[in-house]
């Protein structure tokens, strides 16, 4: 059986039907979480698609943290389930203090839509095991805010400790040390801008490198599951 | 118990009492024998709540009633297709796809509340146009945009055109709808009034589709969306029916609606649920005219009336009244016709998305529609009146005295550079010019990608989205205008624009199958502004009924003029295309080293109206170039059959700018190079600058240059091999001419908006 992986679906997000198409295509099953419902139904993954949560209301991902289903994600991200949050899902797991820094608005004050070119700093996470540290990918980003902002110390930490998982190669918003997503201290929990849902057939994207975003957690999904 | 009404409300009963009460129909806009009969269909003077309506209904913007007369063309000359589901009148049209997919597209101007605000203007010109979508059944899958801006250099400029570009994006980026392309022109015609033109396309099953009918007796109408504010009230009466004044003094700003497109992404998702579980009768969106509009159109499209109880609709103003109510604009609001049995459901499920639904009234067998405000009946009306019955005006034409004297002032005769220094300037200045320079400024800041089926967006030449990841068929769009040629040739410029989008859908590999037009022009009430009106309206009608395609709906934009000065007349196109597979559509570039770069088509002396003479001598004189849809209809149809045996690996379309400018933009778009050797005996200025209609820049992989050359010559096609593609070539090399560099093309052709700018 395939592992299933969970897209919650926020009013206001965009992005979710692209993800279970990701999910789909890195052959696992996507399956349909919905904001108001705690219960996220056995899923062995969770995915927070990027959008427009709630309206942006207040600030990007601030009243999706109240909302039921993050109460359950959260728990069970403390209990090592992968977890990741890619644009306005990055937003929401900064809201929800699953990972540090914030996203603000970008240095030069636009949206900007931009293949961005990324390099993949560690393959010590639940969502990029699959991947050789220092690979190159492309991935679109497009966001407003999505510059990523944290105290000089936590930026020290998360780079002592490896939990800078994408980096900027053109940076295109300003990010502090050009970071593009990080994750928790365990791994499990990843965020990043630029959308890997976004790249995963040679048709509609820059790359497919997207899929190996899918390959990782399965990888790693399977290997707790033989442990 | 009723709230004790302000005495101020004026019902039917008291109109009924105060036959001579003065009213200000002229204020509404409304002109006296409009107002006289009124008074006849009521057989009384009408309520206020009455005559705002009429007034709002009656006006240019709802009622078409200085077009209607010319319109009539694209329904009498449509061809007849088994394709057309649902045709002009309805919201948007619906073209089939295939035996079980239609889509549904229409293009809208929001002009003028652009100017006087451009970030929300130009939003909720896409939030309107969605809903029109919507309001078919179908879920949207995409926007294009085409805007036209006064000169790039003007102060105002920088005032319309980021916000403009903003609005857009934002409301595009928050609904999570993938912008495809579109077009942006500068030309100081503009100024004043800067064309916003939005186009949207849905799909859906065609099972799904949706009907506007408000019938079945006992049916509760249901109000679903945002609450009704004061925004946007006398939008349409007074915004888009009046010409700004030269003191520009006007005070616009309050009539503008503010979009908020958070609900509207929920009002898609929660009506496509409904769609999908059978539980909506009608539906019909609130856009311009709001209520007033949505209220009397189902009840006219319907089999009896109407009654609806004003005091129910949700408001976030206070004091608001009944007129008020009616004429409101506020966005992101639908009107559902809803089985009783069903109404529950409906509110339940609205609910789930956090989305308002209130039941405001019911469907009745009275043939009339009666609005009650607290119990007082304050509207009493034939919806058919309103809706279908407006004035119908036969606005007086007549060809501008300039004509004759502009067509003869030919661009053919102006200087041009001689040597080959002053050619190789001429491009990079044209490619440095505000019309054919990059502009990626504009469209990096909309989302492409959202929904993960966008096969090719800009700057190709035109859209093409994936509508079934199982078959891969998909759809190609593309959105074209030229005031320049409409100015000089209003039929011909009509045509050339039909030709270009239908070319530039062709191009792709896609198979063009309908159309929608937005047609911006003038005052009506200029007989030079009526003529050519009528006359590109032949045009575009003649030209579709030529090329086998019908016309599915658009909009109308009049009074695109400050004092006396209107735009450029300008009809903007819009042509749908099919493709059976989109992993065959034929992308923008310059295919791989060692590929035969070719043009098909003829390059004739055709200057006047051209890019050229606009950007070199400010000039705009002579006749446009000639069209010949026979040649753009074999060329369409050569394209598609080589899409499909893939025996082209890139193709472009030439247009402003001529083979110039399209080279330089195949080069930079794939960063290879190109080694070009002109046709023997061609004079280079004229083959390079040239905007002869019906060309093609294709590039024929290795091996199939034969078949290509057999395929076109069996068309009676002409092809010219121009060149090869050269990875070891830096940019351009026009042998025994000149070398233009990579670095040298990019240069002067990327940055430009946003220095110009001041960004």
């Amino acid at each position: 059986m395939s592992a299933r992986i969970g897209i919650v679906t926020f009013p206001g997000s965009l992005d979710d039907r692209d993800a279970a198409r990701a999910v789909y295509l890195g052959g696992a099953e996507p399956v349909a979480l919905w904001h108001d419902d705690a219960q996220i139904h056995g899923v062995d993954a969770v995915w927070l698609p990027g959008g427009f949560s709630y309206g942006d209301a207040l600030r990007c991902g601030a009243i999706a943290r109240f909302s039921q289903v993050m109460d359950t994600v959260k728990a069970a991200a403390a209990e090592g389930m992968p977890v990741i949050g890619v644009c306005n899902g990055f937003q929401v797991l900064c809201e929800s203090h699953l990972l540090p820094g914030a996203l603000v608005r970008n240095a030069h004050l636009r949206y900007r839509n931009r293949p961005a070119r990324l390099r993949v700093e560690t393959d010590r996470t639940a969502w990029t095991s699959a991947f050789a540290a220092g690979t190159e990918t492309v991935f679109p980003a497009k966001h407003g805010e999505g510059r990523y902002v944290a105290d000089e110390a936590t930026l020290d930490a998360l780079e002592r400790e490896g939990r800078v998982v994408f980096r900027y190669l053109d940076n295109p918003n300003g990010s502090m040390r050009d970071i593009a997503g990080v994750s928790n201290e365990a791994g499990n929990v990843v965020g990043l801008m630029p959308h890997p849902e976004h790249a995963v057939e040679a048709l509609t994207g820059p790359s497919t490198d997207g899929l190996g975003l899918i390959a990782s957690v399965l990888a790693h999904l399977s290997e707790g599951a033989s442990r | 118990m009723s709230r004790q009404l302000d005495t101020a409300v004026d019902t039917v009963g008291v109109a009924d009492a105060t036959p001579d009460e003065k009213q200000p129909w002229a204020e509404l806009g409304l002109k006296e024998d409009e107002y006289q009969r009124i008074r006849e269909i009521l057989g009384r003077r009408p309520t206020q709540s009455e005559l705002a309506m009429y007034s709002i209904m009656w006006s240019e913007h709802c009622s078409y009633k200085s077009s209607r007369v010319h319109l009539r063309q694209f329904g009498e000359k449509n061809v007849k297709t088994p394709r057309l589901l649902a045709g002009i009148g309805e919201n948007a049209g619906v073209v089939a796809i295939d035996e079980h997919i239609a889509v549904t597209f229409k293009v809208e101007s929001h002009n003028h509340p652009s100017y006087v605000e451009p970030k929300q203007g130009a939003a909720t010109g896409v939030g309107g146009i969605i809903r029109d979508i919507i309001a078919m059944g179908a879920r949207p899958i995409a926007v294009m945009d085409s805007l036209r801006f006064g000169a790039i250099d003007h102060p105002d400029t920088a005032r319309v055109l980021p916000g403009v570009v903003d609005g857009v994006g934002h409301y595009g980026n928050c609904v999570g709808l993938p912008n495809i392309g579109g077009e942006t022109y500068f030309d100081a015609c503009y100024q004043g009034n800067p064309l916003v033109n939005a186009l949207s396309v849905g799909v859906m099953p065609r099972s799904r589709l949706q009907s506007m009918q408000a019938s079945g007796v006992g049916n509760v109408v249901i109000l679903l969306g945002a609450k009704t504010g004061r925004d946007g009230i006398g939008g349409v009466s007074v915004l888009a029916s009046a010409t700004f004044s030269e003191s520009g003094e006007d005070d616009a700003r309050p009539s503008v609606q503010v979009g908020d497109p958070f609900t509207e992404k929920l009002l898609i998702e929660v009506c496509l649920e409904l769609f999908d579980a059978g539980l909506v009768v009608g539906v019909q969106d609130l856009g311009g005219a709001g209520l007033t509009c949505a209220l009397s159109e189902t009840a006219a499209a319907g089999d009896g009336g109407m009654h609806v109880d004003l005091e129910l609709v949700p408001l976030r103003a206070k004091g608001m009244e009944p007129h008020d109510i009616l004429a409101s604009e506020s966005q992101e609001r639908m009107l559902l016709i809803v089985d009783p049995a069903k109404a529950e459901e409906v509110l339940a499920r609205a609910h789930r998305w956090g989305l308002l639904a209130t039941a405001i009234g019911q469907v009745t067998d009275t043939g009339r529609l009666v609005v009650d405000f607290h119990g007082q009946t304050v509207v009493d009306v034939p919806p058919a009146s309103l809706a279908d019955e407006g004035p119908v005006y036969h606005r007086p034409i007549a060809e501008p005295n300039d004509l004759a004297l502009i067509a003869v002032d030919r661009a053919e005769t102006l200087p041009r550079p001689t040597t080959d220094e002053e050619i190789r300037q001429t491009i990079l200045d044209m490619a440095a010019s505000p019309n054919l320079c990059d502009k990626s400024w504009i469209t990096e800041q909309y989302d492409s990608s959202v929904f993960g089926n966008t096969v090719l967006g800009a700057p190709h030449d035109a859209g093409v989205v994936r509508l079934d990841e199982r078959t891969g068929v998909g759809i190609a769009l593309s959105l074209d205008g030229n005031g320049r040629f409409a100015r000089l040739d209003p039929y011909h410029g009509a045509q050339l624009a039909l030709a270009e989008a239908y070319r530039n859908v062709a191009v792709t590999g896609a198979t063009p199958i309908a159309v929608s037009d937005c047609l911006n022009f003038g005052s009506p009430e200029d007989p030079h502004v009526m003529w050519q009106f009528e006359r590109a309206v032949t045009g575009i009608a003649d030209g579709c009924q030529k090329l086998g395609i019908p016309v599915t709906g658009g909009n109308v934009s009049f009074y695109n003029q400050t004092g006396r000065e209107a735009i450029h007349p300008t009809p903007v196109i819009g042509v749908l295309g099919v493709l059976d597979d989109v992993a065959r559509r034929i992308p923008l570039g310059l295919g791989k080293t060692g590929d035969t770069i070719a043009l098909i088509g003829e390059t004739r002396e055709e200057l006047s109206g051209s890019e050229w003479a606009q950007v070199k001598h400010g000039h705009l004189g002579g006749v446009p170039p000639k069209v010949d849809l026979d040649h753009e209809m074999k060329l369409a149809e050569l394209l598609a059959r080589l899409a499909s045996t893939e025996q082209l690996a890139a193709a472009h379309d030439l247009s402003q700018g001529g083979l110039a400018q399209t080279l330089v933009e195949a080069i930079c778009h794939s960063g290879l190079g190109a080694q070009v050797l002109l046709p023997e005996g061609a004079d280079p200025f004229t083959y390079l600058f040239s905007e002869s209609s019906g060309r093609v820049l294709v590039v024929i992989p290795r091996g199939q240059e034969l078949a290509v050359r057999t395929a076109c010559e069996q068309r009676g096609l002409p092809i010219t091999p121009l060149g090869v593609t050269d990875a070891n070539t830096d940019g351009l090399h026009l042998r025994d001419h000149f070398d233009l560099t990579q670095g040298e093309l990019e240069a002067a052709w990327k940055g430009r908006i946003a220095a110009r700018l001041g960004e």
